[in-house]
């Protein structure tokens, strides 16, 4: 709005060299987005599409003979409920318990009168700048018998120093008065905490919980080094096992395939169709929830570029 | 009977105590309340990022996987030597650091795209183009490595969408080698990361335009500046500094290049120009061979990367007067 109104009377006219100037930019931009957007496309449309065709890389640029036969078929496959079931799982709870600890550190890493306050916020911060390594983790998650159970996914993530510091910043921003006021009034820790702090600071914990949800989704090393139980393995990891697989591929298709005595072509897996399934169920969540929290995302960077 | 009487008259008479005289002893309890409130996520953190760095001592000692490591023999700093005597070792590790640099160096020479990415983009009036090339081109960032090479897969495989395209056009006739090729691997790896990271890289710096005081632009555009002057000296120095910061990390997570992207696209003909540290310490470590000689690796880099976090924060507080941590 302001832009324009001021842009307007300054800029008289548009030059012939302003015009190739926008047409180069409207261009490459445009080029860019596309190559950006279009890979998602392509694996959504060929999911949909009739196999053979898709087979025959037909299905370029407009989906044919939809069918979502491959939906169906590709939650047949084993291990493939399960793991959808893990990688919610571990999205679900492990964003609710990075919420928390980084809500509750965050305020309390404010409350001054804390013994060595200062101390334990420098420990738990001064983490982000090294870490032991992969060798001495795995190590250390068989040590505490993590290895191999869901928690993996979930306890090594709650404490995440980045987090409890944007949340400290925001809660410093409420205004004191608003504590005191509650203190004089007889609220103890807890109600201030539950009653003023996390009401006060939900735009920063939305933006906690979209990165810590988002990053559980797409964990994939972790499942990697410390998982070897097939049960346990998440969506990442499966599509990963799948991608690489070719050969036993091809046999869970033939053993899903003879269940219906005569396959259709169209409708008659093949490893393609299978990896393109699953890429597009792993990929569903996050095209969808993102245009929705986009805003939260960029919050979250412009508050860690603050601080970083 | 009586004992709870008297307890109740002990209590009913501390409760009759005035509420100042409770008030020091309870603030002093108080700090320690406060503390122990934390201290379960204390714990938590001790647990996960101190007690590991315990591991290193596996760093010392031969190690071999099912024993307790009281059963192995400690070897000093036999796996220290070894990765700059051991002339195969030397020639590995050669092989290595020239992946790891070639990558963090070609993601130092492309750190200005998101910048020049930003300053076009700020250029673009139409409002709606300008909201769907910015949601689009994050999208990426927020997907997996795994899914990145599912994309890949799918679209430039021997049977993906490019060669059964250029095939039925009877441009080729055999499948062009892609993926699965030792050829111009790492321009294909700095590819992918410019096409995962370039749309998200380039949102720090809009933000840090939109902040710069359009009376700024309005007064050179007055003096008759044009839009290259305007871009040459007023929006390029102002979002300098995120620039700076951004490359100083940049250099101080030289050798950590993640394993992600390298792993999920290695395979066997392109693992001479793929394997980068961090692939490395993963793939002689857990795949195989020695954890010990691994976890040496590990240790070295980790101190590496502490001694460039410390130098290049030192860099920015001398030519800044500000850290960057």
């Amino acid at each position: 709005m302001k832009k324009e109104d001021i842009d307007i009377p300054v800029k008289h006219k548009l030059t012939s060299r302003d015009y190739v100037f926008h047409i180069c930019n409207y261009l490459i931009f445009g080029l860019f987005t596309l190559i950006c957007a279009y890979p998602f496309y392509y694996l959504i449309i060929n999911s949909i599409s009739a196999n053979n065709l898709s087979a025959a890389g037909d299905i370029n640029f407009i989906p044919k003979e939809i069918q979502f036969q491959n939906y169906i078929e590709v939650f047949k496959l084993s291990g493939l409920s399960t793991a959808v079931l893990v990688s919610v799982g571990r999205t679900v709870i492990g964003a609710a318990c990075t919420v928390f600890a980084s809500a509750f550190l965050g305020f309390m890493f404010t409350q001054e009168k804390m013994w060595h306050r200062k101390l334990w916020y420098r420990i738990i911060v001064i983490t982000m700048y090294f870490n032991a390594g992969l060798i001495p983790m795995f190590m250390t998650m068989k040590t505490l018998h993590l290895t191999n159970t869901f928690w993996v996914y979930i306890i090594p993530a709650i404490v995440q120093p980045f987090n409890v510091i944007m949340v400290k910043t925001y809660v410093e921003s409420i205004p004191v008065s608003l504590f005191e006021a509650a203190e004089i009034d007889g609220a103890g820790l807890f109600t201030r905490f539950f009653k003023i702090a996390l009401p006060s600071s939900t735009p920063i914990l939305a933006t906690v919980a979209i990165w810590a949800a988002v990053a559980q989704w797409n964990s994939f090393q972790d499942t990697l080094i410390y998982i070897t139980d097939q049960k346990l393995y998440s969506l990442q990891y499966l599509l990963y096992t799948y991608l690489n697989q070719a050969s036993s591929l091809a046999t869970l298709v033939k053993s899903t395939g003879s269940v219906q005595a005569v396959a259709n072509l169209a409708t008659q897996q093949t490893p393609t169709s299978i990896r393109m399934t699953i890429s597009v169920i792993v990929v569903l969540p996050i095209l969808f929830i993102y245009p929705m929290f986009q805003k939260h995302f960029v919050k979250g960077m412009m508050i860690g570029a603050v601080k970083g | 009977m009586k004992m709870s009487k008297e307890e109740s008259a002990v209590s009913g008479g501390s409760k009759a105590v005035p509420a100042k005289q409770q008030r020091p002893g309870g603030k002093s309890s108080e700090k320690y309340r406060l503390f122990l409130c934390i201290v379960p996520f204390l714990i938590l953190v001790f647990l996960f990022s101190y007690f590991p760095l315990y591991g290193w001592v596996y760093a010392l000692y031969d190690y071999k996987a099912p024993l307790k490591l009281s059963q192995c023999d400690f070897v000093g700093l036999k796996w220290f030597k070894a990765l700059f005597s051991n002339p195969t070792q030397v020639k590995q590790l050669l092989v290595v650091m020239k992946n790891t640099f070639a990558m963090s160096l070609l993601g130092i020479a492309t750190s200005f795209l998101p910048v020049l990415f930003a300053v076009f983009l700020n250029e673009v009036k139409c409002k709606w183009f300008k909201n769907i090339v910015q949601t689009l081109t994050t999208l990426p960032n927020f997907i997996s490595w795994t899914l990145v090479y599912s994309v890949a897969f799918c679209l430039f495989s021997s049977t993906g969408m490019l060669n059964s395209l250029l095939q039925d056009m009877g441009i080729i006739t055999e499948p062009l080698k892609i993926l699965d090729s030792d050829k111009h691997v790492w321009l294909q790896m700095i590819l992918w990361s410019t096409w995962k990271g370039l749309g998200w890289g380039a949102i720090m710096y809009l933000a840090g335009i939109a902040g710069i005081d359009m009376e700024l632009y309005d007064a050179a555009s007055v003096d008759g500046a044009g839009r290259w002057q305007r871009i040459k000296n007023i929006t390029i120095p102002l979002i300098m500094p995120t620039y700076f910061v951004m490359l100083m990390l940049n250099v101080a997570n030289f050798l950590n290049n993640g394993m992600d992207q390298y792993f999920v696209f290695q395979n066997s003909f392109n693992k001479q120009h793929i394997q980068v540290l961090d692939l490395y310490v993963y793939n002689i470590g857990m795949t195989g061979k020695s954890l010990s000689l691994a976890t040496a690796i590990g240790v070295l880099k980790s101190f590496v990367s502490v001694t460039l976090l410390a130098i290049v924060n030192f860099v920015s507080k001398k030519t800044r007067g500000e850290s960057i941590l």
